[in-house]
């Protein structure tokens, strides 16, 4: 499989990931009976400064891919090539090390803080943890300057979790993923718990942070419109497989596969003219369980277009126009 | 004609330690048989506060019902005796909610979910209501019916628990449904499958729908009519085309311009609702929407500004700034 041609090398990138995770039985005498294939061989890359869209249905495996990248689970099989370094098998002391320069954002800001510790405390945990700034008083100055960065009030170093809104919660955790000064973060479903009046302001402030930091984001969501905004390329998930990756605009303007197509039409557009405008039938079927994935291709079985062969025969992605990848034998 | 259901100046207060939350603030709609109507707004707007009033299910302490008049077909369902309010819940109106796994009782069987229902408001027999469970299945689009009965909730995926509740919804030949987020808790194909199903069923069987959602994209495919709340009112009001082409209070305007299009190449900024939602334990006397708004001065700090009449027909905003 290839990729658009890049003048410098890719500072993220995934080569045949495969996270396959043991189902078991029994519990005094356990049995390994089967597995969950949440990401089964996988490939991508991100420049310095891109933001990649992963988008998908869940139990699709994006967040997979995600803690795999974290190095929060370790993969089945595959390299993580990070700046250079195949980082899917570290340890130790050279894992701590790459998780100084790569963050997280979780979804829920309501279980991702610990609502006994002061925001300012969470803010400084990691820089504690990595033994950063171990003076007070420079640790404290730069967690006010982090909130500040991320349009909070310094004094609200001193609140709990719970005093604070959906909204400002979100920040004191994209205010936390800051504090190492990372080059990379893994956005997980950063903005889909908040207030739809709140979601643009959390948006706004992810785009300001990647142009003031130069910051590069794996943008994990479901919320197809929050990922066209943010993205500049996507690459669409079912059943632990890529099956479609492209420039955002060529992807949401001219999808190819059907699944994308499918995920597409089904997200409805806050306009009525345009929803009465257009004639729409939802895809059929629900997803496979990843435990027993279909043969072939794995979206053969809802698929309008599939014919004999996709059942049979496991589609590799080509790149059918440049920068454009899709997983289908069907689309030309 | 009057309409199926008319909700009058309801008041829905909580008492809670932090002081008395009034989280449905006189809020008047209706809704025409067969219609569907959307209430959109975000959490705490007491969007669900008022259909569950509706129902009478606000649990009392702390929640309770101080002032307003429900009327459903005729009759007046806050004064209404429990039993016969009993005979509504489920029987005439029928109630879809967000989460199918909270929702249903994960120790009972399917049928016998189904079953209850029908056998409780229709005295059917056990056997006669066991058939009515197959065809209500095979109605929401369940294939196997028969072996689908016999399971648990925990059996069945996210989106086939959301029809079995519209299966149980429709059970006993309701007038009107309430979908309190029918399908948030799902992945977006199978929340257009479970949408379209409402749809096709509603219109079919001449069944009145309220959808109440905070997303604005499934109001613009489904609903005719929508009403926005903010803060326990309702603060714009009218036909979907009106509200989402002409826009008249500054929240719905300020809330349809953030939301970013899937449908348009990348603006180059989002616009976003600025401040953060309000406190309903601290409201004064004034526009509660006043702390956010671009348009807002002194004027705005001294009334609740009244739903009046704006625009075309049927349309209102709650707005001292909003062009009549």
């Amino acid at each position: 499989m290839s990729e658009p041609l890049l003048t410098v090398p890719p500072l993220l990138s995934v080569r045949g990931l495969r996270m396959h995770f043991p189902v078991t039985e029994g519990i005094v005498r356990r049995r390994v009976t089967g597995e969950v294939k949440a990401v089964d061989g996988i490939d991508f890359s991100i420049a310095r400064g891109e933001t990649l869209g992963l988008v998908g249905e869940s139990g699709c495996g994006k967040t997979t891919t995600g803690r795999c990248i974290l190095r929060l689970e370790r993969p089945t099989e595959g390299e993580i090539i990070y700046d250079g370094a195949n980082i899917a098998t570290l340890d130790g002391k050279a894992l701590s090390q790459y998780r100084q320069r790569i963050q997280v954002i979780f979804q829920d800001p309501y279980s991702s803080l610990n609502p006994r510790m002061k925001i300012g405390a969470i803010i400084a945990e990691p820089l504690h943890v990595h033994g950063i700034e171990p003076d007070t008083k420079k640790r404290d100055a730069r967690v006010r300057e982090l909130l500040s960065v991320c349009g909070l009030n310094p004094n609200f170093a001193d609140r709990y979790p719970h005093e604070m809104s959906g909204g400002q919660r979100q920040r004191v955790g994209i205010a936390r993923a800051l504090a190492m000064n990372p080059e990379f973060i893994v956005c997980d479903e950063p903005v889909s718990a908040l207030d739809v009046s709140i979601q643009a302001q959390v948006v706004n402030l992810l785009e300001d942070l990647r142009e003031k930091f130069g910051l590069t984001y794996l943008f994990i969501a479901h919320d197809l419109s929050v990922v066209r905004h943010l993205c500049q390329r996507v690459a669409v998930m079912y059943l632990g497989r890529i099956v479609e990756m492209a420039e955002s605009d060529a992807l949401f303007d001219a999808p190819l596969h059907p699944y994308t197509r499918a995920l597409l039409a089904a997200v409805p557009v806050p306009d009525p003219t345009v929803e009465q405008g257009r004639d729409f039938q939802p895809v059929k079927g629900e997803v496979p369980s990843p435990m027993n994935p279909p043969s072939g291709c794995v979206f053969h079985p809802r698929c309008p277009m599939a014919v004999p062969r996709c059942s049979q025969q496991r589609p590799e992605p080509r790149e059918i126009r440049p920068g454009h990848i899709v997983a289908c034998d069907e689309v030309r | 004609m009057p309409p199926l259901l008319d909700i009058s100046d309801l008041h829905t207060e909580f008492r809670t330690g932090a002081g008395i939350v009034r989280a449905v603030d006189g809020v008047s709609y209706t809704v025409d048989a067969g219609e569907t109507v959307a209430v959109v707004g975000e959490s705490g707007s007491g969007k669900s506060v008022t259909a569950l009033s509706v129902l009478r299910l606000i649990p009392d302490p702390p929640g309770r019902i101080t002032a307003g008049t429900v009327t459903f077909a005729g009759r007046d369902l806050l004064t209404l005796p429990e039993p016969e309010m009993r005979k509504i819940r489920g029987g005439e109106i029928g109630m879809v909610f967000q989460e199918p796994m909270t929702s249903l009782n994960p120790v009972l069987t399917v049928g016998r979910q189904i079953t209850e229902t029908v056998e409780q408001h229709r005295g059917l027999s056990r056997a006669e209501a066991a058939k009515r469970a197959e065809a209500l299945l095979m109605q929401v689009g369940i294939a196997e019916p028969a072996r689908r009965l016999k399971q648990y909730p925990h059996q069945l995926s996210g989106g086939m628990r959301q029809r079995v509740m519209i299966a149980i919804a429709l059970a006993c030949d309701p007038k009107l449904i309430i979908a309190d987020e029918p399908t948030t808790a799902l992945d977006v194909t199978i929340q257009a499958q479970i949408l379209e199903l409402m749809k096709a069923l509603t219109r079919d069987l001449g069944i009145a729908l309220i959808i109440i959602t905070h997303n604005l994209g499934v109001v613009a495919r489904y609903a005719n009519r929508v009403n926005v709340m903010y803060a326990g009112r309702i603060v714009e009001s009218g036909p979907a085309a009106e509200i989402y082409h002409d826009p008249r209070h500054p929240y719905t305007v300020a809330l349809l311009r953030s939301v970013p299009r899937l449908d348009r190449p990348r603006q180059a900024r989002l616009d976003p609702v600025e401040g953060q939602p309000p406190d309903l334990t601290r409201l004064d006397a004034g526009c509660a929407f006043r702390p956010r708004c671009r348009l807002a001065d002194e004027g705005c700090a001294v009334a609740r500004p009244p739903l009046v009449p704006v625009g075309n027909a049927g349309h209102s905003a709650a707005c001292f700034k909003a062009a009549a």
